[in-house]
């Protein structure tokens, strides 16, 4: 037993770490950091970057883009990612359809669509949630028709995150309505300028425009679009949800955030010192530390299980990555946002001027949206409920 | 990276997990051991010296195995899922430690093959009433005799198995004020020295604990035990490993009481149903398993650094497992009497005895304020840039 890198492994982080703050712009990598909103341009530079470097898919097939990587580089790549404040490659291209098409998809899907996917020639978004499904995603209503070369697609999509962007959805729509929940489900691939797509923006907690309503009425979908086979979706979705759920601890960004945090403390002025000096915070901001170390050793030991385990199959021991990921992603926000204290309450300048007076607080006008917008992720990627039942289920066997 | 046993370790797992299993299969069995006088069975002891239990961390060259803290950890494990009785912890990973770090050759020779071979007991007397977990915090005093050797007079305060260790290991401070991290030393006193008093005391895990006073002890200059004046290092190296050890420990006695928990849920019924139906006590459950498996995580990182050479990188990680393994050890403990119900609370149920065992290791070389205070006045374990 060994818990450290070897050091080929070591070598491999500085490799990854260095290109990442060496190619990926600067001004890209602040945004994230800050918290700023990411024009969509930024996430295709920086994808792209990636992908010329045979980065943006690595853990896809070889043949396809991958690389031939152990479990241990793929977790290093993705945490130095994080840590760097690259964006993460689009989640709806690399980590959801591109996988499912390269293992279900026939071979002019792949062709077609795999090497558009992971240069982010074509931006996808992800058509599951409804308005009557969430955490019970398999009561969806969407229905699709066959009719000759065509499906016939009615109904309606939401929380659709960056759809506005789209150029194609993969979709969960019932091809068999007779059948019971979860079988009757197809997979299919919608081209978003498909006449009767519509678009609509949902605003958020944060004031940002980051989710969408999308509405299909009458949408034709040439049934080459389906994805494997017809009313097998749900399988292919489980192995799409799977999928997400490794990696959703996001150690690395709230690494990243401690990190800020830690420079950003003793340059914030706080009664005769600076908020470093305040060690009820920083006693806080220790204890959340430690469980992160925690975590991330957790994280290691599904990441070594992996590989001799199935990897279609989702590991339950995953689920506790989201829900302790997920709450402490969350209280680093919230740390944030008291570093930040009062000037907290003032969001972005309307006016000119007066630039040297806040300063030493001019990062603090994104630290109450970033915590706004961080309560979403103990509800997406399945909610941190539906993964308690998922424990208690597959593991304690109640 | 690597999370796998070696084919020895795992030899060594099987090995003192099966004696576990069968020398305490039940808490009747464990509770029996526990009402002998010294709170364990001798001949207990003298099967784990056979096994070969009580020399793995001493040196081959000492007639021991060499091992490390995962071999350590793999014993206290399997221990601490049965509540094995047996001062292995404090005899051997504790007192044994600073023998380990700090004894000459003469001193090795002497003490240590009696020690491995189960005839004799050491414990350690560092801890004193106003020095709570501070370490450095020494007010016994040895005076130089005009014979070449050393008078130590003071008290010390809860040491484990101290009523039957034929060897006490002392620190009293040869120079300096209370509170200096210099200024310690280190000396063997044998039971039985005039001037020595040491009265036991039950613990509320079962124990064994042992007040001493040193009222003129005097001890030739061949008891001084390690460096002069440096002796807080070695006691800080020792518990550093007791700490690793104890974390260990509570990852199988937390395991203990999360399967049993289950189990509970599983077959008590009310209103018709296995309670375990209820998904307010499921998902209360699976925080417990959540909390173990964190504790387990951070009891392998210490493990893994409680040889690391930084000494501040060191003391910040052993510190941050303790931390993660209080704070799991009461809510697992908390909780399994909580979803038990009224038999959780009494004493014929196992739970409880794991329940108190683990409130004790909370306390056991610095509580969770102790350790966290450590942690944040390092700045934590994210680097800063």
């Amino acid at each position: 037993m060994d818990l450290r890198f070897t050091p080929e492994e070591i070598a491999f982080r500085e490799e990854v770490r260095s290109f990442f703050l060496t190619e990926i712009p600067a001004d890209i990598r602040t945004k994230v950091s800050e918290g700023r909103k990411l024009d969509h341009r930024d996430y295709i530079t920086s994808q792209r970057i990636l992908n010329a470097k045979g980065w943006a898919v690595p853990h896809w097939p070889v043949a396809w883009g991958g690389q031939d990587w152990t479990a241990v580089q793929r977790y290093i790549f993705m945490e130095e990612l994080m840590q760097a404040a690259v964006p993460l490659p689009l989640q709806f291209n690399c980590f959801m359809v591109g996988p499912v098409i390269a293992q279900f998809g026939n071979e002019a899907q792949k062709q077609r669509f795999l090497p558009r996917i992971a240069n982010l020639d074509d931006w996808w978004c992800q058509g599951f949630s409804e308005p009557g499904a969430g955490s019970d995603l398999a009561s969806l209503k969407t229905r699709a028709v066959r009719k000759g070369d065509v499906y016939v697609v009615d109904g309606q999509k939401t929380w659709t995150t960056l759809g506005q962007y789209a150029d194609w959805m993969f979709c969960l729509a019932r091809t068999d309505p007779t059948a019971k929940k979860q079988a009757g489900i197809s997979f299919l691939l919608i081209d978003m300028k498909t006449p009767g797509v519509t678009v609509r923006p949902i605003i958020t907690i944060d004031g940002r425009h980051e989710v969408n309503e999308v509405f299909l009425d009458n949408v034709e979908v040439p049934v080459e679009n389906l994805v494997g086979e017809e009313n097998k979706g749900w399988d292919y979705a489980k192995f799409l949800l799977a999928n997400e759920r490794t990696g959703i601890a996001r150690i690395g960004m709230s690494k990243e955030r401690i990190t800020r945090i830690k420079r950003l403390a003793p340059l914030t002025p706080a009664g005769e010192g600076t908020m470093w000096d305040d060690l009820d915070f920083r006693s806080r901001l220790a204890a959340v530390e430690i469980e992160l170390k925690a975590l991330e050793i957790t994280q290691m030991r599904v990441v070594a299980a992996q590989a001799t385990r199935d990897p279609t199959k989702p590991d339950p021991a995953s689920s506790i990555l989201k829900l302790r990921g997920s709450e402490l992603q969350q209280a680093t926000t919230e740390l944030l946002l008291e570093l930040a204290g009062p000037a907290a309450l003032s969001g972005e300048r309307i006016g000119d001027g007066l630039d040297d007076l806040d300063a030493p607080f001019a990062w603090a006008d994104t630290a109450a949206p970033v915590y706004f917008n961080t309560r979403k992720v103990s509800i997406y990627g399945g909610s941190n409920e539906i993964q308690h039942n998922v424990i208690a289920k597959a593991i304690l066997g109640l | 990276m690597d999370f796998d046993l070696s084919e020895e370790q795992t030899l060594l797992k099987d090995t003192v997990e099966r004696w576990a299993a069968d020398t305490y299969p039940t808490l009747e069995a464990t509770i029996a051991a526990r009402a002998e006088a010294a709170g364990f069975s001798a001949s207990r002891w003298t099967e784990l010296a056979e096994l070969g239990v009580l020399g793995l961390p001493f040196a081959e060259a000492d007639g021991g195995f060499g091992c490390g803290p995962v071999e350590i950890g793999l014993v206290m494990e399997a221990f601490g899922r049965r509540l094995a009785p047996e001062p292995f912890l404090a005899a051997i990973v504790l007192a044994g430690g600073a023998l380990r770090l700090a004894a000459n050759d003469a001193q090795r020779e002497a003490i240590l093959p009696a020690v491995i071979a189960g005839t004799s007991r050491a414990a350690l007397a560092h801890g004193e009433a106003r020095a709570r977990y501070d370490l450095f915090d020494v007010a016994t005093t040895a005076t130089p005799t005009p014979s070449g050797g050393w008078r130590l007079d003071g008290r010390k305060t809860v040491v484990e198995h101290g009523g039957t260790a034929d060897l006490l290991i002392v620190s009293a401070r040869t120079s300096g004020a209370r509170r200096d991290g210099d200024g310690v030393t280190l000396f063997l006193v044998p039971a039985g020295t005039p001037g020595l008093r040491v009265v036991p005391h039950t613990a509320h895990d079962g124990g064994r604990t042992a007040e001493i006073s040193l009222d003129g002890v005097e001890l030739p200059a061949e008891a001084v035990l390690g460096p002069i004046g440096g002796g807080v290092a070695i006691v800080e190296r020792a518990t550093e490993a007791a700490i690793a050890a104890v974390c260990a420990e509570a990852i199988g006695s937390m395991r203990a009481l999360t399967d049993l928990t289950v189990e509970y849920l599983r077959t008590r019924k009310q209103f018709g149903v296995a309670i375990g139906s209820f998904q307010s006590l499921q998902h209360k459950a699976v925080d417990m398993f959540v909390a173990l498996e964190q504790a387990r995580s951070m009891a392998l990182y210490a493990a893994m650094m409680v040889e690391a050479e930084d000494a501040d990188e060191r003391r910040s990680a052993i510190s941050a497992a303790k931390v993660q393994i209080n704070r799991s050890a009461r809510f697992v403990g908390q909780t399994a009497v909580q979803l038990h119900g009224g038999i959780g609370m009494t004493m014929e149920y196992l739970g409880a005895h794991h329940f108190r065992r683990l409130a004790m290791i909370e306390i056991a070389f610095g509580d969770t304020a102790h350790h966290l205070r450590r942690v944040t006045l390092a700045g934590g374990l994210v680097k800063a840039s």
